[in-house]
Order: C-alpha cells, then structure tokens, then sequence
C-alpha cells in the first residue's frame, strides 16, 4: 500500500509507528518477554539501583522494575486501545447513521450525545467508580460511556461534510443501496477524520488512566501499571527520584509517539498524496519538502 | 417518459419550533419525451435544482409524483440503469479514492447484469467522450475541469439510460471548453438517443442544445417554448430574461 511506502521516507512516522508496535507486541508476549515474575517480592533487593539480573532495578518491595514496565503495558496500552476501539466503533456507527439519513434519527442522536457531553468527563468517571468500585474494567466502562458521544459528534460532521458532494449524489440517482454507499464512498474518505481523532484521544486516555490509577482509583495491587507505579515510587521521590524515571519516561515516549503517528496519519490518509504513475515526478516533488518541514517541526 | 405532476417541495426554515416552511416548488408539471432535450432555466434560488434533485429520487416531492414509463421515481430499482446525472462542481464529482476507470465502473456494477468484465466498454466510454484510455488509471485530481466532466458524462451513459439530468453540468468550465462539452452532448445525443434535462442558467447554452425550454421562475413554470419560438415568449419575465442575454 501506498501508505506504507510513504511512511518509510518519513523518519519520524516510522519511529513513532515501530515504538508504538514494539510495546504492543512486548505487551501482549509479556509472560515471554519479561526477565522475571513481576509480583515475586525480595525484600533483601528493596530500593537496589541496576544490576545485571535486574536491568532497572528493584521497587519498594523489591520486584524486578522491568518486568513490572513490561506487565504494565497490558492495562495501560492494550486495554485503553481496547476501550478506544469499542468507543469509536459505536461512535462511529452513530455517526455515520446520524450523518447520512439526517433529519429524525439524527436529531435524536445529537441530543442523546448532546446529553453524554454536557457530563463533565473526569466527574462522570468519579461517579461511575464511585457507584461500580474501584478497578480497571470500571475506569474502562466509563471511558466507553463517556468517549463515544464525542467520536459521533465528530464522525457525524465528517459525513455531513461528505454526504453533500456530488458523487455522493450521483450514488443515490442511480440507484445505490444507502449502506453501500456509506461504505463505498463514505468510510474511505472519512476514515482519515477517524484515523486521527482516534490516534489522538488515544494519547489522552493513556494519560487519564494513568492519572487514575496513580491517584488508587484504576488497575489494584499488586498488578501492575504505569501510573501506579509512578504512585509507588512517589514515597521515595527525594531520597531516590531514579524509581519515578522509568514509569514516567515509558508513558511520555509512548504518548509522544502516538501523537507524532497521528499527526502523520492526517497528511498520509490524505488521498490528494495518492498519485498515479502517470505523476511520479510531480509526486516526489511535492511530498519532500513538506517531510522536511514536518522533521523541522 | 418522464412525467412530473403537480409536484410541490418545501423546507423546514431552521429552528425546532418554528412551523413556517418556505416553498420551494409550487405546482410543477410537464413531461418529458424519449430522446428529448428539455433545459430547465432560471435564476439562482429559482427551484431549478431542487427539481433536478427530485427528479434524480435524490429527494421526495411533498405532493405530486414523478413518474418514469408509468413507475415512481422514488424506487431506486426504477432508476438504476435508466436514470443518470452529471452535476456542476467537478472537484466533487468523482470520489477522490477513485480511479476513473472505478467510477466509470460504478453505475455498471450497480446494475447486477454488469457482472462480466468491463473493460472494453470503458475504452469504448472513454474514447466516446473524447479521453485517451490512458485515463483509466489515474485519479480526479489529475483531471483538469474539462477532462473531469468528460469522465462524469463517460460515467453518466456507461448504461444507456434513458434521461440524464445535467444539473448546470457546464456552468463551471470556461468558455471554449463549455462549447467543446456541449458539442459533445449533442454528439451523444444523436448516437445513443437518449432524454437530457438541461438544467442551467444560461439561457444561450440552453438554446444551443434544447429543443424545448422552460422558464422557471420563484418554483413554479414560467413559460415552456419550443426553442425555434424562442423569440416569440409570451410572459414579461422570459422577455426581460431574453433581453439581458442579448445585451450581454
């Protein structure tokens, strides 16, 4: 795919996109991957710095920190990934009946999410933790209950935008079933519009649900996460500030990542990128200096 | 063929609460005959789109219907195959992931007979409209206007229909190419005999092609005249309209 092969000439994007899958893949292979049992605890080894047997070292209870890293993509990455995908598949779908067949239907879905959103997001968590119990699947729950009203909102614009055009038009003069038209000529062209709303409020949920777990709220003791490890490390954060490095460094590198692959993702999925070969030379001429510009940035 | 009777539209004005609606065709009725070419004209605001859509089932009537050989229009299997269009803004014409030869493909795929290979039908197309089968592979933003409006009238007849609605499908070509796509039409129209609803605002592109005229005006018929009567207009309106292109 041409996507593909544009990624290999931009650095950045094929930095961001091998971190991101790297950690993903660590995170699902993790009883492989890991050095040693995250929960298995050596209270001779508390507090000790870098060894080779253990190459980040030994937390509070002394678990080996990197394994505990490696454990910790599973809540922190792949389940929020989870919970992105459920939010944005139901978002999408709104979205794209809200903004296609319009008038009723779509009045009705707009006030509902008009409801969702009118929450405050943070609050509305609280409360659903608060109500449910505090655990990873509760945060989760309420990150799908509250994320997809804004995906529909957002998808639903994009489709309006594109529901308009004329080829859509064209589709329905001759006679073309609504749904393949969506599918046809709707989800392709909105698909960039998904891609990066998505990729982006991936980002931010990473850092919501380390936020939550760092305040006790999210995934308990003794599993672990990142941001509760950052929660753990924070009793010793002057006399050994190292313990914070790892956790914190981990969810940065990441977060970074995603948002520098989504910030690819709106220039690739762009179809006007999409050159024939009857071009190629127009093609190279027009891409380059706009990767240096991104390099620069 | 097509026969449009007593259709009216309206829409809701915004607002939830508001009941007021404006009209945007009032009572509009004539017919349409194989092979014919019926320009629609009016000003801008004047309902002639809006009545291109209907047409093209795109929209329903309030009241009145349209009917294609005696069947509505609003069955989509009614219109597939028989009914095509080809609309004015060409940057928005062709799906930007689509290669021209996909879009010429579009309406054949729809039609389930179209199973077999189409290959040299859209050479055929193509060549029809003027484009070298070159074309095939490559995407509408490499299209200049003309070229992509040639590829919408290669897509439009890909299935013979019986009447293609051409809403303002000149109006945003300049000048030469306008007179190169119309001779075109009238070279299609000669070789394929199909209907054409010619819907624009200008008048001697109308009388260029159209053998009969209809004056719109505010949503409702203004006047119809054969376009060799053209001169002979009845109504105030149609003169002054008539007027003003002449001092152009």
């Amino acid at each position: 795919m041409k996507m593909w092969k544009n990624m290999l000439q931009d650095k950045l994007a094929l930095l961001s996109f091998s971190i991101i899958s790297l950690v993903m893949v660590t995170g699902l292979f993790a009883p492989f991957i890991a050095p040693h049992d995250p929960y298995e605890v050596h209270m001779v080894l508390r507090y000790a710095g870098s060894s080779w047997t253990y190459w980040l070292g030994n937390d509070h209870l002394g678990r080996c920190i990197l394994s505990r890293l490696i454990y910790g993509i599973r809540p922190s990455i792949l389940w929020v990934f989870a919970a992105l995908a459920v939010s944005v598949g139901i978002g999408a779908m709104l979205g794209f009946i809200a903004g296609y067949f319009r008038g009723k239907i779509d009045a009705l879905l707009m006030r509902i999410c008009d409801v969702m959103l009118s929450f405050p997001g943070t609050v509305m968590t609280l409360a659903i933790v608060g109500i449910l119990g505090v655990g990873l699947e509760n945060i989760l729950t309420a990150f799908i209950l509250m994320k997809w009203a804004w995906f529909a909102r957002v998808i639903r614009t994009a489709v309006l935008q594109y529901s308009e055009s004329d080829y859509v038009k064209f589709s329905k003069a001759i006679g073309v079933k609504p749904f393949k038209i969506i599918y046809r000529h709707i989800v392709p062209v909105t698909l960039s519009d998904i891609a990066v709303t998505a990729s982006s409020s991936f980002g931010s949920m990473i850092l919501q649900i380390s936020g939550f777990s760092f305040l006790g709220l999210g995934i308990q003791a003794p599993h672990a996460e990142w941001g509760m490890m950052l929660n753990e490390a924070r009793g010793v954060m002057f006399s050994r500030p190292e313990f914070m490095v790892a956790p914190a460094l981990s969810i940065m590198i990441v977060v970074s990542a995603i948002h520098f692959f989504s910030d690819y993702l709106q220039v690739a999925l762009n179809p006007k990128l999409r050159t024939s070969k009857h071009k190629a030379g127009d093609f190279a001429g027009t891409t380059t200096p706009r990767l240096q510009e991104k390099e620069v940035a | 063929m097509l026969s449009v009777n007593g259709v009216s539209k309206s829409y809701n004005k915004s607002g939830w609460f508001q009941k007021d609606k404006q009209r945007v065709l009032e009572d509009v009725s004539f017919q349409c005959g194989q092979g014919e070419c019926l320009g629609i004209i009016g000003e801008s605001g004047s309902g002639k789109s809006t009545l291109g859509r209907l047409i093209l089932g795109i929209e329903r009537p309030d009241t009145g219907e349209i009917l294609f050989e005696g069947k509505r229009l609003g069955d989509a299997k009614i219109r597939a195959g028989n009914i095509s269009a080809v609309f004015q803004d060409y940057t928005s014409s062709i799906n930007p992931f689509f290669t021209v030869e996909q879009a010429i493909q579009e309406p054949l795929n729809n039609l389930k007979s179209g199973l077999k290979s189409h290959s040299d039908l859209i050479d055929d197309l193509l060549l029809q409209v003027g484009l070298h089968s070159d074309y095939r592979k490559k995407y509408p933003h490499e299209l200049s206007g003309g070229e992509t409006q040639r590829v919408c009238i290669a897509r439009a007849i890909s299935t013979s229909p019986k009447c293609i609605v051409l809403d303002e499908a000149i109006s945003s070509l300049d000048g030469s190419v306008q007179l190169q796509i119309l001779d075109l039409l009238k070279d299609l129209r000669s070789k394929i005999n199909t209907a054409y609803i010619f819907i624009t605002h200008d008048i001697q592109a109308a009388a260029y092609i159209c053998d009969r005229i209809m004056i719109f005006r505010n949503g409702s018929i203004e006047e119809m005249v054969s376009t060799d009567q053209l001169k002979d207009v009845q109504s105030h309106y149609a003169k002054k309209l008539l007027q003003m292109t002449i001092l152009n």
